[in-house]
């Protein structure tokens, strides 16, 4: 291998004007905001199509407004589209389409089981408040969110400086439903909301983002204290007894969650969330293991403590069982989730010929079971990938950003979408039991829409730092080489 | 209405398809490599091209495995926000290194940070020549040029 060579006695040439000479040079680079404007088109183009698909296999009659819906849809996401352009040109071009086409395919799922329960009101002589029309509000409302947040953070990095403050609201936002009286915080049993009059939000939703850039950014001033060494075990380094205070921290947290306001889906979410920040900060595997260890922990104490877990566990493992099926809080509803998976089969009913009403909570939880209903395996395998493609361009964004904070922030909002994908689809599924958590973009309700849309800003942010071309700082006066030791130029006469 | 409801599949999947279109030619825009698409490689101007550094890539430290496309301009390492390569380490300075191209060749210079910049293991004091795959090394982050 060469030697270094100091400057004099290597051949010493001109700078400056010698730089646009290298083979490398790529002066521009893409933006690419006119393919995402495509890919928009493209989705919106896909959610008019569903839309109409229902009206028509719901024997509504097909007007002309369908199209003036979808052409909302589009100019709605043209909005967001234009601020991208303007606030973040460089971020990744997938990230906005992927989002538009999840939001779009749950609004029209949404207003097609609202379609459903509506014939069913009226067969009954009842009232039923559609869930569309409040739906489509909340999209408003998160897509002023996400401007805002797209405009305030003009660099993710200025939010490493509030880390412990972002930690400090996120715990109160998480402890707030459980300090307050039931009768403020408590719906269906889960004490995780907070009832404002007209508007219901989950706290929780939001401790989520505030925690990760919390843990984002004290993870990047105190990387160094996890890596130390302790004593091995087995082949793993396992870190100094003292150092796990964060990962106990954590755990408190995630228990105190679940005993306090038996919410078992935010309590996996935070904990899930912790670890993998952790392992993506230190590449030890050893934290995965003790995190691993903790989890199992917590969850048989979990279960052996609480009559609610335990019966979540038994809808699980035996969701056909007669008396499981029966009983109060029983299986009924993963049942008629998988009888639903299971008569969409591999191509679905089609769009609006299925009955996803029948499934309790169809909007929400089991939104995934009413797709894969009426657009089988096939339907729900592309939407799934869509997810993947979404976190992939996050991770991806999180491996190439230049500073740690962005890397470890990217990776967690990353991850975050993954895990909750995961963690709803796997308890719909039987895979693992049902936790009650609402898959992104696709379920009815604010505050999951307002929080994920919040996710996206700042995602797409670290993506903007990303892919932004480097500008070599500020400009500083170039030195030349003395005279004496310039070499000679030979210059074409201009002709 | 069998085909409506094929169709309307067709159309999702053509969706995630369009969309692995878009990752596959962004795979190497975002890290500004034009090279390493089987298929794509045209390399009609000889040789010597291929000895060109073409990327900066972090080997040890916080920031392993980011890569920094090597476009002309200079490369500013340091804790300071607005460097290139912006390190948490305890041990760089605000702005410590700059690694800068004269002529063909890329030339790392020291700013005056506390820690020094090492070469390989000559510690750098005057800009010194940085050839191919020879560690630079800033606090505990070590960085090489690579074609």
């Amino acid at each position: 291998m060469a030697q270094p060579v100091p400057v004099g006695a290597g051949p010493a040439t001109a700078t400056g004007q010698g730089n646009n000479s290298n083979p490398a040079m790529q002066p521009v680079a893409p933006t690419r905001r006119g393919t995402e404007l495509w890919m928009l088109a493209f989705a919106a183009a896909l959610v008019t199509g569903a839309l109409t698909l229902v009206s028509v296999n719901q024997k509504q009659e097909l007007t002309i407004q369908v199209l003036w819906y979808g052409l909302a849809f589009f100019a709605v996401f043209t909005i967001a589209h234009l601020a991208v352009r303007k606030l973040a040109p460089y971020a990744d071009p997938l990230i906005l389409p992927c989002v538009a086409l999840l939001h779009g395919v749950g609004l029209v799922m949404i207003y097609r089981i609202d379609l459903a329960k509506t014939e069913q009101a009226i067969a009954k002589a009842r009232e039923y408040s559609a869930s569309a029309p409040k739906q489509v509000m909340w999209t408003g409302i998160s897509l002023v969110l996400f401007l805002a947040v797209l405009w305030v953070v003009k660099n993710h990095r200025v939010l490493a400086k509030y880390g412990y403050t972002a930690g400090l609201v996120g715990l109160v936002a998480l402890a707030m439903p459980a300090l307050l009286p039931s009768s403020i915080s408590e719906v269906n049993g889960a004490k995780v909301w907070l009832k404002l009059g007209v508007f219901n939000i989950q706290p929780g939703e939001f401790a989520k983002i505030l925690l990760m850039v919390f843990f984002a950014s004290f993870l990047v001033s105190k990387r160094d204290l996890f890596m130390v060494a302790g004593r091995r075990f087995l082949g793993l380094e396992l870190p100094r007894a003292r150092d796990l205070g964060p990962i106990l921290v954590a755990w408190g947290v995630a228990i105190a969650v679940l005993v306090f306001e038996k919410d078992l889906g935010t309590s996996l979410l935070i904990f899930g969330i912790v670890l993998a920040m952790l392992y993506v900060a230190t590449e030890r595997a050893a934290w995965v293991v003790i995190g691993l260890t903790l989890f199992i922990g917590g969850a048989l104490l979990a279960f052996s403590m609480f009559t609610h877990v335990q019966q979540r566990v038994a809808n699980w493992l035996t969701p056909m069982d007669k008396v499981v099926y029966a009983r109060d809080g029983g299986s009924y509803q993963i049942a008629q989730g998988l009888f639903g998976l299971g008569s969409g089969g591999m191509a679905g009913t089609g769009l609006g010929a299925g009955r996803p009403d029948i499934v309790p909570e169809a909007k929400t939880d089991f939104i995934t079971a009413a797709i894969g209903e009426e657009l089988g395996f096939i339907g729900l395998a592309a939407i799934l990938l869509v997810y993947m493609l979404l976190a992939m361009r996050g991770l991806r964004s999180a491996v190439a950003v230049r500073d740690s904070f962005g890397k470890l922030l990217g990776g967690g909002l990353s991850f975050a979408i993954v895990m909750q994908v995961f963690v709803v689809v796997g308890g719909v599924t039987a895979l693992i039991p049902m936790t009650g958590i609402t898959a992104p973009f696709l379920s009815y309700g604010g505050s999951s829409l307002l929080a994920n849309y919040i996710l996206i800003a700042l995602l797409l942010r670290i993506s903007d730092a990303a892919r932004r071309p480097q500008t070599g700082s500020r400009p500083r006066p170039v030195q030349q080489a003395p005279l004496g030791e310039a070499s000679t130029v030979m210059v074409e006469r201009p002709t | 209405m069998q085909l409506t409801r094929a169709g309307f599949l067709v159309l999702l999947w053509l969706f995630v398809v369009a969309a692995l279109r878009i990752v596959r030619s962004d795979l190497y825009a975002a890290s500004g490599l034009k090279v390493g698409i089987p298929g794509f490689r045209r390399d009609k101007s000889g040789k010597a091209r291929g000895k060109a550094p073409r990327q900066l890539v972090v080997t040890h430290g916080a920031l392993a495995g980011t890569r920094i496309s090597l476009d002309g301009r200079p490369i500013m390492i340091g804790r300071a926000d607005d460097s290139t390569l912006v390190m948490d380490d305890d041990y760089a300075s605000t702005r410590h290194a700059r690694i800068s191209l004269r002529g063909t060749d890329w030339y790392v210079e020291d700013l005056g940070s506390t820690n020094g910049t090492y070469l390989d293991r000559a510690k750098v004091t005057a800009p010194m020549r940085v050839p191919l795959g020879v560690p630079i090394r800033i606090g505990k982050t070590v960085i090489e040029l690579r074609s």
